[in-house]
């Protein structure tokens, strides 16, 4: 998400990237080959129009006329154990999406509210990661010696923990607060250490390279060393790293709703929706089909312009 | 080497002892206090007094965390006097839910979560590798885009989805498999293969797309290696240079990965036992943390990390003997 972010405002502030003679800095060439890769563009155009979806979710609401958590009784069958009236799921100019069955609320609002909420605590699970990593990869990189030691068996001790059993173990256990933050700070305090172990390993390789022995030589504060030549040095694998982390995060948002654990009812997420859907596979397909195809498609998107954005930034690397 | 394999395992036991203490520290601290639960809603104050000092939890903390630690290896006896109860080493205490003792919870159980793995990783590792390589060796030819995009799909799809769909279409519609259950092999060797078929299918999805992707990127590195080079201009046949020189390099890394995931679906498949309703570790550690079965989720945390950190010396040591660049004298 917050590649595309970047890839649009990169495209608009310079619409001739990656033509011929002009000076291509590593991020506008990256670009310029992004943009010509059809799996790419697709991608983002998938993850854009999720976003899009997220964004205006109320305004999908009004427009409708179904709210998130409304039921519409009216439209599911309470003869026939509460299915939606119609077929596939009850897919109607009134409901786009159909709804659920028992009590018939909208799927597509669902869906657009539920977007909202793993795609928030997806990306703050990315920020918060990402600065963690980067700061205890640097510091054991950068200082070495006991901070090192400390550091590094941190991160040993944390990657022995059974994460996904720990994960759901520390949510049951701790009272229901703000669920979307427990999750972020969970997701978060286990995922750093596999970002922390690439910037350490970077850091440590850089801190002696010359062009960092000569700013030290010239008297650059640690500040200097540490924000003007050891982090832009980082920038393209962090850019990678992160990418291709996004779509781990959604599935583990939805992975830990669905187990019971993530966000509370009635605010959906989409892991929760398709939980709630798993004792209606079998009498209502598109109950479940709705939120699972949707989960498929973006965590889909986010790993192939993962891939893509990797194998962009390799071929400028290697040039 | 031995003094190597020393520090290792004295580093893997500190480990395994912080996982402990801040385990217990979660869940015997932090959560709802067991004894009020077990009492339900009919209690007096003095008998919540009486399932705790039986429990041991009206001890302090550090005296509760010591007499679980030695109950592992000496065994600990609960309550005092006629209603005095001995459990043996290895002890994990008593499931706060059924009463069982929790190691003989685990070791029932273990044997289908290992079935569900062993078969799982049999078949990621065939598919996997087998696509892996020979994409590389069709380096960006029909097949290779096909399968490599086919791989990017699987490894997107999160495991609980598949398994649903692959259900509805397999067992709902279709009908050509059975709802999986714990089927044992010597029973019913047929049936046994047919319920297990979808776990291993739902489990080995995402692994076989890594693996095919790693096998695939590690092959393409070797075959532009200079020994490579070499060994093809000396004559040899492709087939026995594939063999005998690009195979050993490329899937050194591949063993690595494969011991450390694993060493991790020991601990428990947990989505996958959970949503197929196999009875094994995985839905255990599900079932008692839905339940707050303090003893359970210890001894479940506990034997995930083992194998984890166990798997992790494995692996290097495996390493050291299949890579000599790094072996250790």
């Amino acid at each position: 998400m917050t590649t595309a972010a970047a890839t649009s405002r990169d495209a608009q502030a310079d619409p001739s990237a990656g033509a011929p003679g002009a000076p291509a800095t590593a991020g506008r060439r990256i670009t310029g080959v992004l943009l010509h890769d059809r799996a790419a563009v697709l991608s983002a155009g998938f993850i854009a129009l999720m976003v899009l979806m997220a964004l205006c979710a109320p305004l999908i609401s009004a427009l409708t006329g179904h709210g998130p958590t409304a039921f519409d009784t009216s439209a599911i069958n309470v003869d026939n154990g509460g299915l939606p009236k119609g077929s596939l799921g009850g897919i109607s100019a009134e409901h786009l999406l159909g709804v659920e069955p028992l009590n018939g609320r909208d799927l597509l609002a669902r869906v657009a509210y539920g977007a909202r909420v793993s795609f928030l605590i997806a990306a703050a699970a990315t920020v918060l990661t990402t600065l963690l990593g980067v700061v205890f990869g640097m510091l054991a990189g950068f200082y070495g010696g006991w901070v090192d030691q400390i550091v590094s068996r941190v991160m040993d001790f944390l990657m022995a923990f059974p994460a996904l059993i720990f994960m759901i173990a520390i949510l049951s256990s701790l009272p229901a607060g703000n669920r979307s933050l427990l999750l972020v700070v969970v997701i978060s305090g286990f995922g750093w250490p596999y970002l922390a172990r690439v910037v350490r390993g970077q850091t440590l390789t850089l801190v002696n390279r010359d062009f960092v022995e000569a700013a030290r030589a010239s008297g650059a504060s640690t500040r200097a060393l540490v924000f003007k030549e050891i982090l832009p040095n980082l920038r393209s694998s962090l850019i990678v790293m992160t990418t291709l982390a996004v779509p781990g995060y959604i599935g583990t948002e939805a992975g830990l709703s669905f187990l019971g654990v993530g966000v509370s009812p009635p605010t959906p997420s989409w892991g929760q929706m398709i939980s709630s859907s798993v004792s209606w596979y079998a009498v209502d397909p598109m109950y479940f089909a709705v939120p699972g195809v949707l989960l498929f498609l973006t965590v889909l998107s986010l790993t192939v312009l993962g891939d893509r954005v990797r194998a962009a930034t390799d071929a400028g690397e290697a040039a | 080497m031995a003094r190597y394999i020393s520090g290792r395992i004295a580093g893997l036991v500190l480990i395994l002892f912080m996982v402990c203490l801040f385990t217990y520290l979660i869940f015997f601290e932090l959560s709802p206090d067991p004894a009020l639960m077990i009492c339900g809603k009919t209690c007096t104050p003095d008998r919540v007094d009486q399932i705790r000092s039986s429990l041991g939890l009206d001890k302090p903390f550090l005296v509760q965390f010591w007499d679980f630690i030695s109950g592992l290896f000496v065994g600990r006896d609960y309550g005092s006097g006629a209603n005095l109860v001995h459990c043996g080493a290895p002890c994990l205490g008593y499931s706060f839910q059924t009463s069982q003792p929790v190691w003989q919870m685990v070791t029932e159980r273990l044997p289908v979560t290992a079935t569900v793995a062993v078969g799982a990783a049999v078949l990621w590792l065939l598919l996997g590798i087998a696509a892996g390589l020979i994409s590389a060796v069709k380096e960006g030819s029909w097949w290779d885009r096909t399968m490599m995009g086919l791989a990017l799909g699987g490894a997107s799809i999160p495991n609980y989805v598949l398994a649903l769909a692959l259900q509805y279409i397999l067992v709902v519609k279709l009908q050509i498999l059975p709802f999986p259950s714990a089927v044992s092999f010597f029973d019913d060797p047929v049936m046994w293969f047919e319920s297990y078929l979808m776990p291993w299918i739902v489990l080995a999805t995402g692994y076989a797309c890594l693996y095919a992707r790693l096998t695939r990127a590690n092959v393409i590195d070797t075959l532009a290696e200079n020994f490579m080079r070499t060994a093809r201009s000396k004559g040899l046949p492709p087939a026995l240079t594939m063999r005998r020189h690009a195979l050993r390099p490329a899937l050194t890394p591949v063993t690595t990965i494969f011991g450390m995931d694993f060493a991790a679906l020991l601990g428990g498949a947990l989505i996958t036992e959970t949503v197929f309703g196999l009875n094994g570790v995985g839905k255990m550690a599900a079932d008692s943390i839905a339940k707050n079965d303090q003893p359970v989720i210890m001894a479940v945390t506990l034997l995930a990390a083992f194998f984890v950190v166990v798997g992790n010396l494995v692996v290097d040591l495996v390493y050291t003997w299949l890579d000599p660049r790094v072996r250790i004298r």
